[in-house]
């Protein structure tokens, strides 16, 4: 298919010869989508965003172990870098695995993962693809829960978007999976959990 | 007046009521929707839509340019770039990529370029399980239809026929509870993919200097397509490019609120390349396949301000012919407003078969009023008439206009007309044959022929300006 490619450019080429000029870049200041208004606090702003679009949040893993205890989900993965910090505070009541195994997928209630980053602006965890400790974990459990430290709250949608870097799968997940095809009416829970969970921590309680 | 009709009209006038009203409804939701959280949010919404609108045509116009830098960017990543000229070729290197793997199984999210080349049917053909798991494209795979809205792909069926489908499947008895179809899809579709060999996804971005893709879903089912998978296909038209990460936002914000009056999708994705070494899941190679399709022709012609569309369907919502004639009346992948100019544009040769769609419209404007990158439609579609008109394409259900044609366009005749005109003053209005007029004029009287009023004014002014120059 090179050939394709020589036939695409040189009819891509062709057609823009004709013009005289081409439409100059706007020069727009990146910040004019942004809502978030300067020193605004971006706890509170998170925290209504994420419950609005039926998010969970709780901010001790005591909290999350009460919620999970409530809900009757007792037993789910959890990364093993927050194992000490979260996974081994949710015992004995709760079956925590550091380990998801992949033939098993429905055998996990919840699954635990670290969120990089979080965005006020939208109430939307960051999910990066070298610090999720599996894809799986976070996808496939009718729970996830995100981890991460009040530290790793971002502003707006344009922090997020210049801190994508060199990972090369990050996603953006802002409430549980979703859909309106059936007569438009609200089904959460599609393919992908059908609850999402923060646990915001305090920085010092976050693992190095 | 059956033989005279216009294809749209009829397509209007056999729909079932039920699904009449269920798109009507439907998309009048999403255009108020799109109102309350775009207003409400941003103060001038129209400075953000104008914005967008400059940036993708720039894109459009330095295609060349940014098809070379997203093909380096994303080769500097470890993704293996692949060119299609038609939908043909773009099905080829799917295959191709496949067969390499010995891949028989492939999960797919939504993507329009694939229903551009009929890639399911292609695969099918050629020994390939190609299943689609968006809800709503799964429900039109398995019911064998089309979708019929760019962004809700089932507008048109209600839960009692999509019951009836799930029954028919074997998913579980009659139940036409949105929940209980929604968790039987998903108990299904679960199984396919961990067993699925390669998962394929369009792309709603690709950003250029990064060599990222960008993909938005509600559902997750791009996600799961790409988290037991070991290949990552995308499928993505030429035109889907932005510069740089910093051009995301403002199209994101943009698209899920024009889309389906939301801040942010709920999966926004990012993706460039294979896992990362840490990761135990996802695709170990990651494909992107550029398809032309037309488009490279299109950007040729004097409409190629369509090209900026980012698909988010807010046109269809809002049209008022969509709403009464339904996707399938435009008897092509994109319906609605854009699909009345994008579609016969993209059919090359076939042309004349959907030259009928541009006409399909009052150039009431509303499309225009609500597009997140700010394409002229009702000038797009005056633009499309005009070139049929010019190819001779037959056009039914237009009344004759070769008399009114050649009055126009000839002085003296007109200035006849003018002056008989003033009969229509004398002549009793129940004398009129024409049925048409009668129902017009039965709740409405006709005003006193004003013909030739200008035309006498500019000769007096002519006159009076000429006078008062003399002197001088």
């Amino acid at each position: 298919m090179s050939g394709d490619r020589e036939k695409i450019f040189q009819a891509v080429r062709e057609a823009l010869a004709p013009l005289k000029e081409r439409a100059p870049r706007p020069d727009y200041d990146p910040g004019l989508v942004s809502t978030v208004k300067a020193g605004e606090d971006l706890r509170k702003r998170f925290a209504e965003r994420w419950r609005a679009v039926n998010g969970v949040l709780v901010d001790s893993p005591a909290a999350l172990k009460a919620w999970l205890l409530e809900h009757g989900h007792r037993r789910g993965y959890c990364d093993p870098v927050l194992m000490e910090a979260v996974g081994k505070r949710l015992g004995p009541e709760i079956d925590v695995l550091d380990t998801f195994e992949r033939a098993r997928p429905d055998d996990y209630a919840f699954g635990i993962t670290r969120a990089s980053h979080a965005v006020a602006e939208t109430g939307t965890v960051v999910l990066e693809d070298r610090t999720t400790s599996a894809r799986l974990a976070a996808l496939a459990p009718w729970v996830h829960v995100s981890v991460f430290p009040a530290g790793a709250l971002l502003p707006d949608l344009q922090a997020a978007a210049a801190r994508l870097g060199d990972d090369p799968n990050v996603i953006w997940v802002t409430g549980p999976s979703k859909t309106a095809d059936v007569e438009g009416i609200l089904i959460e829970g599609v393919h992908g959990p059908g609850v999402e969970v923060v646990l915001l921590l305090d920085d010092a309680a976050f693992p190095s | 007046m059956a033989a005279k009709e216009q294809p749209i009209d009829k397509y209007s006038r056999e729909l079932d009521a039920e699904v009449r009203h269920a798109v009507h409804d439907n998309s009048a939701a999403g255009t108020d929707k799109r109102r309350e959280i775009l207003w409400g949010d941003y103060p001038a919404p129209d400075a953000l839509r104008h914005v967008a609108g400059q940036l993708k045509q720039h894109v459009v116009e330095n295609l060349d340019r940014y098809l070379e830098q997203a093909e380096d960017s994303l080769r500097k990543r470890g993704v293996q770039v692949h060119w299609a000229a038609d939908g043909e070729a773009a099905n080829r290197a799917v295959l191709d990529i496949l067969r390499a793997r010995g891949a028989k199984r492939l999960v797919k999210a939504k993507s329009m370029v694939s229903e551009e080349t009929e890639l399911a049917d292609y695969l099918a053909k050629n020994g390939v399980d190609c299943l689609e798991t968006d809800l709503g494209e799964f429900i039109v795979q398995v019911d064998g239809d089309h979708p019929s809205h760019i962004v809700k792909p089932i507008i048109h069926k209600n839960r009692r026929q999509i019951a009836r489908t799930f029954e028919r499947e074997g998913l579980g008895d009659y139940n036409d509870d949105p929940e209980v179809i929604t968790r039987r899809a998903r108990v299904y579709l679960r199984k396919k993919y961990f067993e699925a060999d390669a998962g394929l996804t369009g792309a709603n971005f690709v950003v250029a200097d990064s060599g990222r893709i960008v993909l938005v879903t509600n559902e997750g089912n791009s996600r799961f397509c790409l988290a037991p998978t070991p290949v990552h296909i995308a499928m993505v038209g030429i035109e889907k490019l932005v510069p740089r990460d910093a051009d995301l936002p403002l199209m994101l914000n943009l698209l899920a609120r024009s889309a389906t009056g939301q801040r942010l999708t709920v999966y926004t994705e990012f993706i460039s390349g294979r896992r990362a070494a840490e990761q135990p899941d996802g695709p170990e190679e990651m494909h992107v396949i550029f398809l032309d399709n037309g488009r490279s022709e299109v950007l040729a012609s004097d409409c190629r301000s369509i090209l900026r569309c980012i698909r988010c369907g807010a046109c269809l919502n809002v049209c008022p012919v969509y709403r009464q004639a339904s996707g399938h009346a435009y008897r092509s992948v994109y319906p609605g407003p854009v699909g009345a100019v994008l579609s016969p544009l993209l059919a090359g040769k076939r042309f004349p078969e959907l030259a009928d769609l541009p006409k399909a419209s009052s150039l009431c404007g509303a499309c225009n009023e609500v597009c997140p990158v700010d394409i002229p439609i009702p000038d797009l579609l005056l633009r499309l008439r005009d070139r049929a008109k010019r190819e001779g394409i037959a056009s039914p259900g237009t009344p004759p206009m070769g008399l009114w044609a050649s009055m126009a366009t000839s002085p003296g005749l007109w200035r006849a007309a003018l002056g008989a005109g003033k009969a229509m003053d004398l002549i009793p209005k129940s004398w009129i044959p024409v049925g048409a007029f009668q129902a017009w004029h039965a709740s409405r009287d006709l005003p006193p022929w004003g013909g030739g009023r200008f035309r006498r004014w500019l000769k007096r002014r002519r006159a009076e300006q000429a006078a008062t120059k003399e002197p001088s």
